[in-house]
């Protein structure tokens, strides 16, 4: 016999944590978590360092810190049931959830709502097609990290990182504690895609030089990396001749960016944001498809944690909602448009009762910029309006919009920056 | 008199405020640009004595894993941190283990504890 759930969420990370304890703070009473490795708290685990939490807990946790907190919120609730090892195959349109594992063999789960919390992956070499030959010692960073951090073996000894977002910083520093040589970080962008403080704290405190507009354009090595050549870039990105210079190491690992994971959203035909890469959603986090939700990394790439878990309460909130039958059905739609050095923003509408309703907005910009003004317009009526003193494309700018102004809002709202 | 000023980031949280910090004599007199105190505390401890938090593994044996993440439970001194890190690497502990147990007391006698940062149950 099929149970039918009230929320079946797929991930078991952060964002599928908060999902179903929220979805349980609003009288949910039959929710699952379908998670596919050995435990929940997804890469939070591997995560050791510390710094997440600050906002959410209000303390500053380490990444397995932090999910042990999610984690404790969930536990020992009948109306929470936790299936990890479980791999979801296929979510249908008519909220089926199909997985299997090992003790459990085939699943067929029946909701009146899904969240899809499945997280991100990171770019790996192919996706950038660095060229040269095809020797081991090249990882991702977040594979390294998984190495180092849990399964207790190091990746090399000499290592360049390409790409400077922060699991790339993070890992230079990782590596240098646990006595490896960094010897360089590589950026093609002229400004660091990692938060400001891990450049301090994870390069400038070990003294690795960070290189920006450089790329490695050959890795070499027969069986194993011996070194890689690097060569400066110019604007648009491309590598200009007589600048290269050799670095030898014998691993190289990428920090190239992160995409979220959504083949099952794919699968079910959910309209896609072609920048975010994630599904489009509204400010409740319910995406084109009415019953399914989804929230954290897979919407769009977070920097912090601690906004994953906000935006998942947020989808958990309205999808136990709508499982009782409480979301009102008399919304109009509004959509946000970013414009003006706004590169992207969720949610990427909004659904407003009458009366409005309180709704926050996420954006990241295009290039680093300071002193600007973000200004959330209706037309020509500045609805918000605020000052940055900086606004760069690693850092996540939230804004709120309080219910009364999201009232006055016409069909369309824009976001942009004004110098 | 030596006055010199130069621009820090507070590394205190993600925020990462840029700050104006103008030292005399080797002494922090003013700090702008920090969006709350704990930058200027930051700013002087940066230039006096400056300060970090480690987080590293140490080996488990008998968990679901054969690392245990940890954590410093307050700032050690920065020169401090790879000695920190080279000792940790040949602690070994046994399951069971709770998140927040000490898993090595008075690190190299510098008055901070090393502590678990996860649950390993015994497997
Ligand atoms: S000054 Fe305060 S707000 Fe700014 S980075 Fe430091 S701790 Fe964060």
């Amino acid at each position: 016999m099929n149970q039918l759930y009230d929320v079946i969420i797929v991930g078991g990370g952060p964002a599928g944590l908060s999902a179903a304890y929220s979805a349980w703070e609003n009288g949910a009473k039959k929710i699952i978590i379908i998670e596919r490795d050995r435990e929940l708290g997804g890469i939070l685990q591997q995560c050791i360092h510390n710094g997440f939490g600050l906002h959410h807990f209000k303390e500053e946790l380490t990444g397995p810190g932090y999910a042990h907190r999610c984690i404790e919120l969930i536990k020992d609730k009948p109306e929470i049931e936790v299936l990890v090892d479980t791999m979801v195959l296929d979510v249908l349109r008519n909220k089926t959830v199909i997985a299997v594992s090992p003790a459990k063999g085939l699943l067929q789960l029946e909701g009146k709502t899904v969240i899809l919390t499945m997280g991100c992956r990171e770019r790996t070499r192919g996706a950038i097609r660095i060229p040269g030959e095809r020797p081991a010692g090249v990882f991702t960073a977040g594979a390294a990290q998984r190495m180092v951090n849990m399964e207790g073996y190091l990746p090399g000894h000499k290592i360049v990182i390409l790409g400077s977002g922060d699991i790339g910083l993070i890992m230079a520093r990782r590596m240098s504690l646990e006595g490896c040589k960094v010897q360089a970080v590589l950026e093609i962008c002229p400004f660091s895609n990692g938060l400001t403080r891990n450049i301090v704290q994870c390069l400038n405190d070990y003294d690795i030089p960070l290189h920006l507009s450089h790329t490695i354009v050959k890795i070499h090595g027969e069986g194993r990396v011996t070194g890689v050549t690097v060569s400066k870039v110019d604007e648009k990105m491309c590598p200009i001749p007589g600048t290269e210079f050799d670095i030898e190491c014998d691993t190289v690992l990428l920090s190239v960016g992160l995409i979220p994971e959504n083949e099952l959203s794919r699968g079910l035909m959910l309209e896609m944001h072609p920048l975010t890469s994630g599904p489009v959603v509204d400010q409740h986090r319910q995406t084109s498809l009415p019953g399914f939700y989804a929230a954290g990394n897979v919407v769009h790439v977070h920097d912090l944690v601690d906004f994953v878990s906000e935006e998942a309460e947020i989808a958990g909130k309205f999808a136990a909602l709508e499982a009782q039958g409480k979301l009102d059905k008399n919304m109009r739609t509004v959509k946000v448009n970013p414009i003006d050095g706004v590169r992207t923003c969720v949610p990427q509408k909004l659904s407003l009762p009458q009366g409005g309703e309180k709704a926050k907005l996420f954006m990241r910009v295009a290039a680093p910029q300071r002193k600007v003004r973000l200004e959330v317009k209706s037309g020509d009526t500045v609805l918000v309006s605020r000052m940055l003193p900086v606004a760069k494309p690693s850092e996540m700018i939230a804004v709120e919009i309080p219910a009364e102004k999201t009232a006055l809002m016409g069909d369309e709202i824009t976001v942009g920056l004004k110098q | 008199m030596a006055v010199e000023t130069k621009i820090m980031n507070c590394i205190m949280c993600p925020l990462g405020c840029e700050m104006t910090v103008t030292i005399e004599d080797g002494a922090v007199i003013d700090v702008k640009g920090n969006t709350c105190p704990r930058g200027a505390q930051y700013a002087k401890d940066e230039v006096t004595a400056p300060k970090r938090m480690l987080t590293s593994t140490v080996g488990i044996k008998g968990g679901l894993l054969p690392l245990l993440p940890v954590v410093s439970a307050a700032v050690l001194p920065k020169g401090k941190i790879l000695e920190c890190a080279a000792y940790l690497r040949n602690v070994t502990v046994q399951a069971p283990i709770k998140t927040g147990d000490v898993v090595v007391k008075d690190i190299l006698g510098l008055g901070v504890d090393i502590v678990a940062s996860r649950d390993m149950e015994k497997i």
